[in-house]
């Protein structure tokens, strides 16, 4: 049986009302380009050039915080921690997440974002720390479509996984995650704590509030280093180079379907 | 050197991705084996041994692995990858093995290598980021490679002709983290959109699921897959599998008709390695006419119809 995106979250909330009396919720989230922009290679090809575009909160740690900031509306969850992984320029996402209703952030500060697996051994750090019941990592950073830190996070401390999820539901001391798959939708139960990764479908963001904006350059902001959590970042790859992908010719414009059927039977010949 | 291969199946059937992948490994060279685990897969073992180019089938057969959780079958993929000597572990990137190797790769303490488009040789690969915008080179620095591959990038191996030996993995890891509750198959006739010759997807512009209907008729017509823009799949249109794009499938068919799809770059991410691109949109504008071979600029409840009663 499977209902989709029905009940409210907070659900079977009597059964176990005590772990989610304290249940803190932890979110990722990370600085990337905004989603509209379409990057260009350098002319040297050495990577990406990111000069004077326009960053953004990555859309899945967007739904994240959502997701986590809901929980917390619904009773669930007491404390809505965020954190983000990079230079000081990182902040500004940690701002808008704290606007957007989480409670405090950490920013963890390195010179440029790191790898993910070095992303989720910063993570298992604060996770050993803060001891949340649940962490809600996007599925996926729209820079480096990885698609990686959340089940290498599950793996480093040992927690159950919900990946690609389109529905969260906390029943006792279990997560029910609906995830979006290939052949469909699959459901699973993940023991508590969970860690768990977006999908498009799971919500739909808000827009924060002035007022929100406000109140959260007031809200509390840690700032630590990999050495305080003392973990030792190792580089696993090495950017040879960037190149553009291949462009495709511009095509024709057809006047009519009896023409689009004749130039696929006669010239393009795959139908 | 030896590459291990997670073989993509639902425990009767191997998936043409993994055909794929095999294609992958055997560009970068050396023994090929391939992991078949799951619950009473003892077919899917049979088909992966007559896989072109694999030398082993490894078959781990447990109830603990009947749902393929990540908790318990990364650790036998771990486990695996160190005791047996691979020096690759290599799965499809589909929604299972994205799910599955990054938990393998951090418990090797590597990184992984997502959706690679290319070997340039046995450590340095191409792997598209920023939705396809820029193709990277990368060359990994660990000793275990853990990478998924993009099934578009490489042409299949046959799936008949090899003849491998099938050996059992008895090692069982049940960490009783997760359970299987339940799971919502679309079921279809037609081809699976990634193994696709023809493809023809509906956007927002379609207005409704009813109204994706007139799609079906063409597909019926070409024998072609139905996919959807993420708009069309918000708006609930259609269900999430149909979606194509940067966060959706990836597809790279013969023909890849696109009906009412403006053309964002995270749809166009996941199409635009497509052989012929027709585009049916009513916006003379639509970023979609940069990449289509044939533009026609009609009203779809028009021109979709007319496409029908002219195949
Ligand atoms: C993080 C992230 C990931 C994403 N991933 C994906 C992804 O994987 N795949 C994806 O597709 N999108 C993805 N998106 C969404 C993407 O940005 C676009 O919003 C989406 O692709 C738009 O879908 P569309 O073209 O169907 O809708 P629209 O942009 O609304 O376009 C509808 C088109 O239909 C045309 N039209 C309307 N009526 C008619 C008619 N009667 N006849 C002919 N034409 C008509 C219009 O002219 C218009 O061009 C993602 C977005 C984000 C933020
Ligand atoms: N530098 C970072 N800081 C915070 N969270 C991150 C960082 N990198 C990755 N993440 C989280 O991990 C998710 C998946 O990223 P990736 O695996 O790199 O595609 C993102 O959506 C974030 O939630």
């Amino acid at each position: 049986m499977l209902s989709m995106r029905s009940a409210p979250a907070g659900v079977g909330l009597d059964s176990n009302a005590k772990r989610q009396n304290s249940m803190k919720v932890l979110v990722t989230v990370k600085r990337v380009l905004d989603y509209n922009v379409k990057v260009r290679v350098k002319a040297d090809r050495s990577d990406v050039d990111l000069a004077n575009v326009k960053m953004a909160l990555n859309p899945f740690c967007e739904i994240a915080v959502e997701e986590a900031v809901r929980l917390k509306e619904a009773g669930v969850a007491t404390e809505v921690i965020v954190v983000s992984i990079g230079p000081k320029a990182v902040q500004e996402q940690i701002r808008t997440a704290l606007a957007l209703g989480a409670d405090r952030g950490i920013h963890i500060e390195t010179e440029n974002s790191p790898e993910s697996l070095s992303v989720a051994k910063l993570l298992a750090k604060i996770v050993a720390d803060e001891q949340p019941g649940l962490v809600i990592l996007g599925k996926q950073a729209i820079d480096s479509d990885n698609n990686q830190t959340g089940p290498m996070l599950a793996a480093l401390t040992g927690l159950s996984q919900g990946t690609f999820a389109s529905e969260v539901k906390i029943e006792g001391d279990e997560a029910l995650v609906t995830r979006e798959v290939d052949g469909g939708l699959q459901t699973l139960g993940l023991k508590l704590p969970a860690i768990v990764t977006t999908d498009l479908r799971l919500n739909e963001p808000r827009y924060a509030s002035l007022p929100n904006i406000m109140k959260a350059k007031k809200k509390p902001m840690e700032v630590k280093t990999p050495a305080d959590l003392g973990v030792e970042l190792r580089a696993h790859t090495e950017l040879l180079g960037v190149e553009p992908p291949a462009e495709r010719k511009g095509g024709i414009k057809v006047s009519s379907v009896a023409e689009l059927v004749e130039k696929l039977k006669n010239e393009a010949k795959v139908i | 050197m030896a590459t291990l291969i997670i073989a993509e199946h639902d425990n009767s059937i191997l998936k043409p991705a993994t055909l794929n992948t095999v294609a992958a490994a055997v560009a970068i060279g050396g023994d090929v084996a391939l992991l078949v685990v799951g619950e009473g897969c003892q077919a899917v073992a049979d088909q992966a041994a007559q896989v072109a180019g694999v030398s082993k089938v490894l078959l781990a057969d447990n109830a603990a692995y009947g749902h393929q959780l990540a908790e318990n079958v990364a650790p036998l993929v771990a486990e695996l990858a160190k005791t047996a000597g691979f020096d690759y572990v290599l799965a499809p990137a589909t929604t299972t093995g994205k799910n599955l190797l990054p938990r393998v790769a951090a418990l090797l303490d590597v990184g992984q290598l997502s959706d690679i488009v290319s070997v340039e040789s046995a450590d340095t690969f191409k792997r598209p980021i920023y939705a396809g915008n820029a193709i990277a080179t990368v060359k990994s620095l660990d000793a275990i490679k853990v990478i998924t591959v993009r099934g578009t990038a490489f042409d299949p191996v046959a799936a008949e002709g090899g003849s491998a030996s099938i050996e059992a993995v008895t090692a069982v890891h049940d960490a009783a983290l997760s359970r299987f509750v339940g799971e919502e198959v679309a079921k279809s006739d037609r081809p699976e959109l990634t193994a696709a010759r023809v493809i023809i997807s509906g956007g927002r512009g379609m207005g409704n699921g009813e109204n994706f209907a007139l799609l079906e008729k063409v597909a019926d017509k070409l024998g072609a897959a139905v996919g959807a823009s993420r708009a069309a799949v918000d708006a609930g249109f259609v269900p999430n599998d149909m979606q194509v794009g940067q966060t959706g499938k990836i597809v790279a068919p013969e023909l890849y008709i696109a009906v009412g799809i403006s053309g964002a770059i995270q749809h166009l991410a996941g199409m635009k390695d497509s052989k012929v691109i027709v585009a049916i949109n009513k916006d003379e504008e639509a970023p979609i006419f940069q990449v289509a071979d044939y533009g026609l600029v009609a009203d779809l409840f028009d021109a979709v119809p007319e496409l029908e009663a002219k195949l």
